[in-house]
């Protein structure tokens, strides 16, 4: 078994201590650490994702897995030259004005830093004009935008509204995820995208950046 | 008296409505987003005075409390945590005092949302103690059950369970979860099927367990007839009046009064004892629950 599967077994595993080890071994015996990030972690969270979507695992694995990827992390990332990150670009994420659910947030936070997004969570209960001015002062060209709760799901649309006063819905695009949120509400607001879950939430952001603008 | 013989009526297998949603009632009076509803236990008591009397007057036997956040870990995100005690004690005495003899008062205690040790990073000492205040201030307050309600980690539910019987061990406890439909049945989303959680439940000490909240009424009816193939103990459960969707800019839900009663009939004869509603349902429905109840009742 080759270095890169381990690792992704144990982040699969959710061995925090298992991954960090294996991480360190491959690094002391040469491994670039661009190399490990690729074929490791994030190959090990894209089967975890998978996984998760077809139900075959739940939340707690998601979540071990989330924390054995953060471990590989903490070693890798001053490691890695800034032209070993991808550059796939930049994206704000928060939890909508007047809710305080982070959970699928954090996850989804996770996620797209693994796939080699530069993420600037902003946390939660985020008012529309914070979430505009962040994403234009660090050249975000993705807002993400998560909510619990039917009652603050309007938020989403104030985002979208503001962006488009402001001009700016053509250079920034939005995303929606939360457990009342739906294609549907997406397009009733006139987001760019819905996410189901943070692997999908990869995905549309992936697509969202390729857009022009 | 018909308080103190709640466990009774529960043996004797009398059938029991249960009230409907709180939430998208006080949003109607004016609750704003983002304000925590349970403030409005020591700031606006008429409004949960009201709602507990449109509940008692559609039928229902048990009404609910304005508890449901009301654990201080959760009260913590707003500043209140100290208020807990008055926040849940009033919550209680509200109801207390619009019902009299002829409801329960149903004390409502939602969970933490915190994640719990080793996957999240909130101990579960924190959170039973949590819990343990707010059972205590809800039976000062005069609450004659404890409801456990939308819980999606068994865990989490079973420490509920302990610290309720700890601070009122007297009262009988409800305890409710959230189930997810997945190719090989139903799950919380913390991976616990109907059996597992029923076992759990059971074995933490509920009097009642069962299932809220989810995808609507026809869903609940499957999870009703998992729960009475796997478990001995009395059933209760509140399915949402379908999702929520958006028309025009608000939320509804479209799972009309009739629809539910029917199904709710349908989960009696499956071998539920507690019908009432969660997400999206009204008086209206309540009082539709009532009459498919009152059909089982007085044949």
């Amino acid at each position: 078994m080759t270095y890169s599967s381990e690792i992704a077994l144990a982040l699969e595993r959710g061995e925090a201590k298992d991954l960090a080890k294996l991480v360190q071994t491959a690094l002391d015996s040469g491994a670039e650490a661009k190399q490990i990030l690729d074929d490791g972690l994030i190959a090990g969270m894209a089967v975890v994702g998978g996984q998760f979507r077809r139900h075959d695992i739940f939340l707690p694995n998601v979540l071990m897995a989330a924390k054995a990827m953060n471990a590989g992390l903490d070693l890798l990332t001053p490691l890695l030259q800034a032209g070993d990150n991808p550059d796939r670009g930049t994206a704000v994420i928060g939890t909508v004005r007047g809710d305080l659910h982070d959970i699928g947030k954090n996850l989804v936070g996770i996620m797209l830093r693994g796939a080699g997004f530069e993420v600037i969570d902003l946390g939660n209960d985020v008012s529309p004009e914070t979430f505009v001015a962040k994403a234009q002062e660090h050249g975000a060209k993705v807002i993400g935008m998560s909510a619990l709760l039917t009652t603050t799901m309007p938020g989403m649309a104030e985002v979208v509204e503001l962006l488009k006063a402001k001009g700016l819905s053509e250079n920034i695009r939005t995303v929606l995820g939360g457990a009342p949120v739906s294609q549907e509400y997406a397009d009733e607001i006139g987001a760019d995208a819905y996410a189901f879950d943070g692997v999908s939430a990869v995905d549309r952001v992936s697509d969202l950046m390729e857009m022009d603008g | 008296m018909m308080k103190q013989a709640f466990r009774k009526r529960l043996e004797q297998g009398d059938l029991l409505v249960a009230d409907g949603a709180m939430g998208s009632l006080l949003l109607a009076r004016g609750l704003t987003t983002g304000a925590p509803p349970e403030e409005w236990n020591l700031t606006r008591p008429e409004v949960l005075e009201e709602i507990a009397g449109l509940y008692l007057d559609a039928g229902a036997d048990l009404i609910q409390s304005n508890s449901f956040g009301a654990s201080p870990l959760k009260l913590t995100d707003f500043g209140l945590e100290d208020q807990c005690e008055n926040i849940n004690r009033r919550a209680a005495e509200i109801v207390a005092e619009v019902v009299g003899d002829r409801a329960y008062v149903s004390g409502s205690m939602g969970p933490c949302g915190k994640i719990l040790e080793p996957y999240g990073d909130t101990r579960a000492e924190d959170v039973h103690a949590g819990f343990r205040r707010q059972a205590k201030s809800l039976a000062q307050g005069g609450a004659d059950l404890i409801c456990i309600e939308t819980m999606t980690d068994l865990a989490e539910a079973q420490i509920a369970i302990r610290a309720a019987k700890e601070a009122a061990p007297e009262l009988p406890i409800l305890a409710s979860m959230t189930f997810d439909p997945t190719p090989r049945g139903y799950f919380t989303i913390m991976g616990q099927n109907i059996e597992t959680a029923a076992e759990g439940l059971a074995k933490a000490g509920a009097d009642v367990i069962g299932s809220n909240c989810g995808n609507g009424a026809e869903g609940m009816l499957a999870i009703a007839k998992e729960f009475r193939r796997v478990s001995d103990l009395p059933l209760l459960f509140q399915a949402n009046a379908g999702l929520p969707e958006i028309k025009k800019g608000q939320v509804v839900y479209l799972e009309s009064p009739e629809f539910m009663s029917e199904i709710a009939g349908s989960m009696i004869a499956a071998g539920a004892q507690i019908i009432g509603g969660c997400c999206g349902t009204t008086p209206e429905h309540i009082f539709a629950f009532r009459s498919a109840v009152d059909g089982f009742n007085h044949p």
